[in-house]
């Protein structure tokens, strides 16, 4: 496909890039001891709450941020909206470091990591009844999938000026790519589908554990929405970023449809939840202003309040639509957070709260994804538009 | 924006028809019934004068180290729960001059939520409808833990090869044509061993010949779909650890639900053949406007 893109330059490691090594490398050290010492002596994890931070931020929540490429690849291929094309290469760059990551945090988590090649390979014992075996199977096939996406901004680079056999291989390989991406972004749509909603899934059968206020047959509906609202903000989000740091000019219009969409969808995600509980007959939780009832609300709000600011200030502003995706991103995070660590309640006696070292592999996991976004749009067509004031 | 719009409501009709599926498909599930030659346990809390020979044999039948953690204070083994170390115990209950042991191990659910939560069928329904492990297929994710309703497998937290913990109705000791270590020790015959059919019904002799000593139910009966280990009360059963009171099977909304929308697969297909399709239809659009 061709682009526009071009690699931004300049040097690679300024200050604010050391930092990001460096807590990367903390992170990663954190993470060899980790396997040393074991789960029991690293984390705040028990048999209660087994499953914590890396899993409910770095997973549940870090691949729903990363949903900008599935998002922006329906406004473009589905709803035929070819304008917003610029837009792809650095949402679905934002996707593959996004999934990579919660995979490596999936490793990280799991205690016998080493049996992790038994899951796509021991077809056979296949529990189809699993929720966690389709996401497992499916984000693992996603990141090639999206790497394989990427691909060709890595190769039309190296077959200008990679070495020479790196620049034969890309050239060989480019045109082939190029002609099979449609059945391939079919696939990178077709994958979040599909895993996002079973992540919802997923928690439905914690069952009674789970608060009814989060626990009903639409959990795998209203993960799917959350995931696609979160997509269009993080890309909005990214965007603004982009422009600031590396002083490019914003795709103003296009950015400000999708905060529109992240915005509506906030209302109809309420709307469905709030549906749903009144016809479950469980919405007279929400009148409880314990725990429960209280994050409900918060989540609630922040949804709705994206499009309170934008009906509020109907002249969009960098600046404004930069904190209404703002507001959409943490309230789709706090909606999954809740329903894996706040809405399940394990029974009484049980607690958790995260350990040092596993919040500081979650910053450097993170750490690392950023890093290798800056070093790849700097050295890589990634970004499209122009150098502002160029 | 017009368009924006148009192609938004398309949205919510795809999402409104992902609704409606499970909806349709929430009635399809029959409810399970334990295998023919299901064994069970059934425990009368009334009996139970808490010697924890129980504890001890199951300790020994499983090779299991001591939990010295807790209250022994490095000296002897004394776990207070089921843990990493400890697949069977004896709880108590005090409240008020109310007083009650009560055995904790796997309930081996008739349609268990730890069985439908794993990935690769290390924990299986087996022969006599046992709840088995097999570390093989096993990669550590707990699932199975945070979706047992009876918290029952545990993790070996201290271990950096950890396994899953929990009882497997002493498996080794069912294929060589003994019972479990746990029923055959115990002095009271507070616990006994038999075919879950046998046991339902000396369940319901005990209740009918014995009116006000009991809870008048047996848990385990119907709660959470049933399960093979029977327990008989004198106490609210709530008090006595067992949270969930519900009929309903903890996987029975997650596999209706997933049943109805993953059906033969079909669903997935269509939507990636729709989805090329479509694609197809627009191809050339996005490299012209870029």
């Amino acid at each position: 496909m061709r682009t526009q893109a071009q690699p931004i330059g300049g040097p690679l490691l300024t200050r604010g890039y050391i930092v990001l090594l460096t807590l990367a490398a903390i992170g990663i050290l954190l993470i060899l001891w980790r396997f040393a010492v074991g789960l029991g002596a690293s984390t705040g994890l028990s048999d209660g709450y087994p499953l914590g931070l890396w899993i409910a931020l770095d997973v549940v929540t870090g691949t729903a941020l990363a949903c900008g490429g599935y998002a922006v690849a329906l406004v473009v291929y589905i709803f035929n909206k070819g304008k917003y094309h610029p837009l792809i290469r650095p949402a679905i760059l934002t996707s593959a470091l996004g999934y990579t990551i919660a995979g490596a945090s999936v490793a990280v988590d799991l205690g016998r990591p080493w049996n992790m090649w038994k899951i796509p390979t021991y077809f056979w014992s296949w529990n189809l009844n699993s929720s966690l075996l389709e996401v497992a199977l499916c984000i693992m096939a996603y990141v090639f999938v999206l790497w394989i996406e990427l691909s060709p901004a890595f190769m039309e680079k190296w077959s200008v000026d990679g070495p020479p056999r790196l620049q034969r291989v890309s050239q060989r390989l480019l045109p082939i790519v190029n002609k099979a991406l449609i059945w391939i972004i079919a696939l990178g749509m077709l994958l979040p589908t599909m895993h996002q909603s079973s992540l919802g899934s997923l928690m439905m059968l914690a069952g009674p554990k789970l608060h009814p206020l989060w626990l009903t047959g639409w959990l795998p509906l209203l993960f799917l929405m959350t995931c696609l609202a979160m997509g269009y903000a993080i890309v909005v989000f990214e965007s603004v970023f982009s422009s600031a740091a590396f002083g490019r000019r914003p795709e103003m219009p296009m950015l400000i449809n999708l905060q529109k969409i992240a915005a509506w969808g906030g209302l109809v995600f309420i709307a469905a939840r709030l549906a749903d509980l009144a016809y479950s007959g469980n919405l007279h939780y929400a009148g409880r202003l314990d725990l429960y009832g209280t994050m409900f609300w918060i989540e609630n709000v922040l949804w709705i309040l994206p499009l309170v600011m934008m009906l509020a200030f109907p002249r969009p502003t960098l600046g404004s639509i930069f904190r209404g995706a703002m507001v959409v991103a943490l309230a789709g995070a706090l909606y999954r957070f809740d329903t894996y660590l706040v809405a399940f309640n394990p029974g009484p006696g049980w607690h958790y709260f995260p350990s040092v070292p596993e919040m500081f592999i979650s910053i450097g996991l993170i750490a690392l994804e950023l890093a290798a976004y800056v070093a790849i749009v700097k050295r890589f067509p990634i970004l499209a538009g122009r150098t502002l004031g160029a | 924006m017009s368009t924006d719009r148009r192609g938004f409501f398309k949205n919510i009709a795809a999402a409104a028809t992902l609704a409606v599926l499970p909806a349709t498909a929430a009635e399809a599930r029959e409810k399970k019934v334990p295998p023919s030659d299901a064994v069970g346990m059934l425990y009368d809390t009334t009996l139970c004068i808490g010697c924890k020979a129980c504890v001890v044999a199951c300790k020994e039948a499983n090779s299991m180290p001591a939990d010295i953690d807790g209250y022994g204070q490095g000296l002897y083994d004394s776990p207070d729960s089921l843990n990493q170390y400890t697949k069977n115990i004896i709880q108590l209950y005090r409240d008020a001059g109310e007083e009650s042991f009560v055995k904790k191990q796997c309930m081996h659910c008739i349609d268990p939520a730890c069985v439908g939560a794993c990935m690769l069928g290390a924990l299986q329904k087996g022969k006599y409808g046992v709840v088995t492990y097999d570390v093989s297929k096993c990669v550590g994710c707990r699932y199975c833990e945070t979706v047992c309703p009876f918290n029952v497998p545990k993790f070996q937290w201290a271990k950096v090869a950890p396994k899953i913990v929990k009882c497997e109705f002493c498996k080794e000791r069912l294929a060589a044509g003994k019972e479990p270590a746990c029923t055959e020790v115990c002095p009271r015959k507070a616990v006994i061993f038999g075919s879950y059919a046998d046991l339902l019904d000396e369940a319901h002799r005990r209740l009918k010949n014995n009116p006000g000593r009991y809870v008048p139910k047996v848990y385990g009966e119907h709660e959470l779909g049933g399960t093979q280990v029977l327990y008989l009360s004198h106490f609210e059963f709530e008090k006595l650890g067992f949270r969930f009171q519900q009929d309903e099977s903890v996987p029975h909304l997650q596999q209706s639900v997933n049943h109805g929308v993953y059906k033969g697969f079909i669903g997935p297909v269509a939507l990636y053949a729709l989805l090329g399709a479509v694609m197809f239809r627009n191809r050339g659009n996005s490299e012209k406007e870029s």
